[in-house]
């Protein structure tokens, strides 16, 4: 427990403990912890005098950030409007029936978490999935079960 | 670069510049590899990792260039190389290539010919500007992206780097540099395009101690990624266009916004900026001619509405990103209070261009309205994919059928969206349509970022307007009721009709919801919001009504609106379909016509995907007809 | 400095540098209504029912009165036919989350209501209770949480159970402000602030049960 908020301190300091730093913070503890735990919420609350209500505004305002634990396994399957008009509504529907989980969800084992992003910027390759680091361009199930199976 | 000194005054640039120009040898040969976003997802790092190793192993390293930079554009056929100096362009390369590359190409001098482009006509293209996609573009501003490595300013800098800056703060006033930049009639690249001489003005003139420049990189439009294609591949020129900026309303202080989804954007500024701290371009007293400039980098947390200037500063003073309700120019407060200027990643990267080579060459660039060359992704149902810069004033058909190769599988055009979820459709009758600001503005639609994403009829044009408002409905920041509560209910009017229970009154609602949001929504995004939906209604009202009167979805999209059925004529029986259909809804033996279960079918589209383009047996009919056709076949009778 | 003259509905009126279109108009006379707007806190913009037709040199632009300062010779038109027109969409879309809005006001507009869906959540997000508890009160019981259609007003229960009674049943309870009068009315179940963290988790980022549990396990995790 304390180490997790050594690390945390670290970051807080590493951005100047400034006020203004807060989102910067909390970018780089969300990366560190995969998600935003209440407790370090509070620290950091405590840390940068900045009120609570102001910190689950700002958490729960900006997208990138989760309140709950993420999976171990990250899929993201890219809503771009390049992807749109090429079936990415379908393509989604195809990951969340392997995954067994919605959009915004984290699968019970902690493992998966799915979740859609804007443009992943491979318009080309649409509709397009990005699973950990691996680009999926219009997979079928049978190519996303595939993948899932291989995750740890 | 490995010993560093610090250039203290102007004429240590020019020796510096002297010195990596004469070491240089324009004939020697270099190998490129797109890393781009879409090369990236097409393997080619591991490209670039094995012409690292082969270029080793054939002992060519040393004389060959390896380099791996940014997006040249072409992403439909990434992974692409390009070899200079003669621009031989190869495309869909795989690591398995690479060693006959070097083989043939860069010891023998010959050409991989299967790796080349072949056009229509099957005849290979050799030079990569003289590839169809390439010969119709200008590219001014992403041009240099296959010639220089992100992370080395020497390549930067041997390109002409740095001296537009150099001729700014040394023999130029700030006045003369917005004077130029405004003659030069650039306007914001990021949305409404405004000018950007008259924004600089602005903010000069306010008397304040601090002000501040600002690039804009929060890219947030879907199918958008221009400005993540100059960031990466050519950090250098947007700082180089910040820090004259900086010089020209009087900042000591630039901020990078740039989006965490970013990473390699923001690596690759993070490390340009470190390297010219090094040798002095960035700091205290530059090159001795007491300006004084730094910049810092802050990353966006994933907020749309932060593209809203007002919105931006607010998330770099680590607040949220909600538009500032005050009727206040940022130019005269904007960060901290202070007067600050935020332009778009493509507008500053211009302006290094303007100062070097005059407002007068810019101006000769473009329309009467819009000067310059513009940045568009060219993206959806279109042959070829990918970023393409092109003169203001080009006719979206020459970007589409011209650089665009057409319509993907020869399907016929629909339209073409463009600016973003603030912009609007533009249908096949105003193909010829030149793009400029104004003319896009006055067609409903706007230039926006330069995302244009193409539609072939097989798009509704009602789930792309319902397909933008969701994207909004998300995106809004959820202060002000015309926004927030305007955009969720045109989103339950756009429901009721792809679901097929919309009124003809449904049409007058948006309408009214629409026109009050344009005037009383509280920033640029609510007030924009329904332009998407204006505009498909504007253009493409018949399948507006076909949805509410015949409950028939034109696009085929619309799961409530459509059912899948094989046509006996021209089933061939060869059972793809049936393998591919994921709760086994399809029936039929081998070489004879299959039949789909309609009470099964989940209408994943899967089979009409995997129908061979000749056959073409599986069709989408409505829904409200499936009772009927299974009524008057023979086999439903049977069953 | 010296007094900016303007014209409001056609009088010539002064009015003192700074001061809102809002506070000039209602001074002359002008019946605006409003209901993210307090007297003593920042205006907030977020209602957007004040909003008036301003014409300056022939050009005519909607603002919203609250947060637009007097000008040297504009004309504002505070019930001009747009006006009347947007003011009465604005309050259909409220009507629908807030079935109990003053029935004068949707008669003085002939507000048709009926033709949004019901979105019956009874606040209707002005902001105001927030506003009072953090601005005024400095006691940052309430606050703001998620954007678009999914932002709420959620109370932090540690807070509440020890900074609430510092105001409660005075004249400084933010219940006494709440422009729905539904926290006074039905506090226990409609009053968002009666909602927790462990309530306002759920909807913002998860979306069903699966995840439900791992809210609790998030927050059990103190």
């Amino acid at each position: 427990m304390l180490g997790k908020l050594a690390a945390v301190d670290k970051i807080i300091e590493a951005h100047g403990s400034e006020r203004e730093g807060l989102i910067q913070i909390l970018l780089d503890i969300q990366r560190e912890f995969r998600w935003l735990p209440k407790d370090i919420l509070e620290h950091v609350s405590k840390r940068l005098d900045v009120p609570i209500n102001y910190i689950y505004n700002l958490t729960t305002f900006y997208a990138h950030f989760s309140l709950v634990p993420k999976g171990r396994h990250s899929m993201h399957v890219c809503m771009g409007t390049a992807c749109h008009v090429r079936g990415a509504e379908r393509l989604l529907e195809r990951t969340s029936k392997v995954l067994g989980i919605k959009p915004g969800q984290t699968s019970r084992d902690e493992k998966f978490s799915l979740d859609t992003v804007n443009c992943l910027g491979a318009c080309a390759l649409g509709p397009v999935m990005i699973a950990d680091d691996e680009y999926l361009s219009n997979p079928t199930m049978e190519d996303i079960r595939r993948k899932a199976d291989s995750c740890e | 670069m490995s010993e560093i000194e610090k250039l203290l005054n102007p004429s240590d640039f020019e020796a510096f510049q002297k010195k990596i120009v004469e070491g240089r040898d324009p004939n020697r040969t270099a190998v490129a590899v797109c890393s781009g976003p879409g090369c990236l997802a097409y393997a080619s790092g591991k490209v670039f990792d094995r012409f690292k190793v082969e270029l080793l192993e054939s002992g060519l390293a040393e004389e060959v260039t390896l380099a791996q930079t940014g997006c040249h554009g072409f992403c439909e056929r990434g992974p692409s190389v390009v070899i200079l100096p003669d621009e031989i362009c190869y495309l869909r390369v795989s690591p398995d290539d690479v060693k006959e590359i070097i083989e043939t190409t860069l010891r023998g001098g010959g050409i991989v010919e299967r790796l080349l482009y072949k056009g229509e006509d099957g005849l290979p293209v050799q030079k990569e500007s003289d590839i169809p996609f390439y010969k119709h573009q200008q590219k001014v501003v992403f041009g240099d992206n296959k010639r220089i490595d992100p992370r080395s300013i020497d390549d930067y800098i041997a390109r002409g780097g740095y001296t537009a800056l150099v001729k700014a703060i040394t023999t130029m006033s700030p006045e003369t540099v917005i004077a130029e930049v405004k003659e030069s009639g650039l306007r914001g690249r990021g949305g409404g395009g405004f000018p950007a001489g008259a924004k600089w003005e602005a903010t000069a003139k306010p008397p304040a101690d601090t002000r501040y420049v600002i690039v804009n990189a929060d890219e947030g439009d879907p199918g958008a990624y221009m400005d993540r294609g100059i960031l990466e591949g050519n950090p250098h020129s947007v700082i180089e266009g910040l820090m004259i900026g900086g010089y020209a309303i009087g900042a000591n202080e630039g901020y990078i916004y740039v989006r965490q989804e970013y990473p390699l954007a923001i690596d690759n500024v993070l490390y340009a900026l470190e390297v010219l701290r090094e040798i002095g371009l960035l700091g205290e007293n530059i090159l001795g001619t007491g300006f004084n400039f730094d910049i810092i980098v802050h990353k966006g947390a994933g907020a749309f509405v932060s593209g809203e200037s007002s919105a931006l500063m607010s998330a770099i003073e680590g607040r949220v990103g909600e538009p500032r309700p005050k009727y206040i120019r940022t130019s005269i407060s904007g960060l901290r209070g202070k007067p600050s200027c935020l332009n778009n990643v493509e507008t500053w990267a211009n302006v290094p261009l303007i100062i070097n080579k005059g407002a007068d060459w810019f101006k000769s660039i473009g329309t009467e309205g819009s000067k310059g060359t513009k940045i568009f992704s060219l993206v959806g149902n279109v042959k070829n994919t990918g970023l393409v810069e092109v003169p203001m004033g080009m006719t979206l058909r020459q970007i589409i059928f011209d650089i665009g190769g057409g319509i993907r599988d020869d399907k016929e055009f629909k339209a073409v969206q463009t600016g973003g979820p603030s912009g609007g459709v533009i249908p096949e009758d105003m193909l010829d349509l030149h793009v400029d600001y104004d003319e896009l503005y006055a067609a409903g639609s706007m230039m926006g970022s330069g995302g244009m994403i193409v539609m072939d009829k097989d798009t509704c044009m009602v789930n792309v307007a319902k397909y933008f408002l969701e994207f909004l409905s998300d995106e809004s920041c959820g202060k002000c009721v015309p926004c927030r509560d305007g955009i969720d209910q045109l989103l339950e009017v756009l429901q009721r009709l792809t679901s097929g229970n919309a009124l003809e009154e449904d049409l007058e609602l948006i309408e009214d919801i629409s026109l009050m949001m344009k005037e009383c929504a509280l920033c640029g995004l609510g007030q924009s919001a329904p332009n998407p939906v204006l505009s498909s209604i504007k253009y493409f009202k018949d399948e507006y009504i076909a949805h509410i009167a015949e409950k028939r979805c034109p696009g085929g999209v619309c799961k409530a609106l459509i059912a899948y059925t094989i046509d006996k004529e021209k089933c061939i029986g060869c059972g793809k379909c049936m393998k591919v259909c994921p709760v086994a809804a399809i029936t039929g033996e081998k070489k004879s016509p299959h039949k789909i279960n309609n009470a099964l079918c989940v209408k994943c589209d899967s089979c009409y995907q995997e129908c061979p383009a000749k056959v073409q047996a599986v069709t989408k009919i409505r829904q409200a007809d499936v009772i009927t056709a299974f009524a008057t076949s023979e086999e439903a009778a049977n069953e | 400095m010296s007094e900016i003259k303007l014209k409001i509905n056609g009088e010539e009126v002064t009015a003192e540098p700074g001061t809102m279109l809002l506070d000039a108009a209602r001074k002359a006379g002008a019946e605006i209504p409003t209901l993210c707007n307090l007297e003593g806190l920042e205006p907030f913009g977020a209602c957007r029912l004040c909003v008036v037709e301003l014409i300056r040199g022939g050009r005519s632009r909607i603002v919203a009165s609250c947060l637009y300062p007097v000008e040297e010779g504009i004309d504002v038109l505070t019930e001009s036919e747009k006006v009347v027109r947007y003011r009465r969409n604005i309050l259909e879309l409220l009507e629908a989350r807030w079935p109990l809005i003053d029935k004068a006001l949707l008669e003085k507009y002939k507000v048709n209501t009926g033709r949004m869906a019901r979105r019956d959540n009874f606040c209707i997000m002005c902001g105001i209770c927030v506003r009072h508890c953090s601005e005024r009160r400095k006691l940052n019981v309430l606050g703001f949480v998620g954007r678009g259609i999914e932002r709420q007003v959620v109370s932090y229960t540690m807070r509440a159970k020890e900074f609430c009674p510092e105001c409660f049943d005075k004249e400084l309870s933010c219940l006494k402000f709440c422009p729905t009068g539904v926290i006074v009315n039905d506090c226990a179940t409609r009053c968002p602030a009666s909602r927790d963290e462990e309530a306002f988790a759920k909807p913002i980022r998860v979306r069903d049960d699966d995840n439900a549990i791992a809210v609790k396990k998030s927050l059990g995790d103190l």
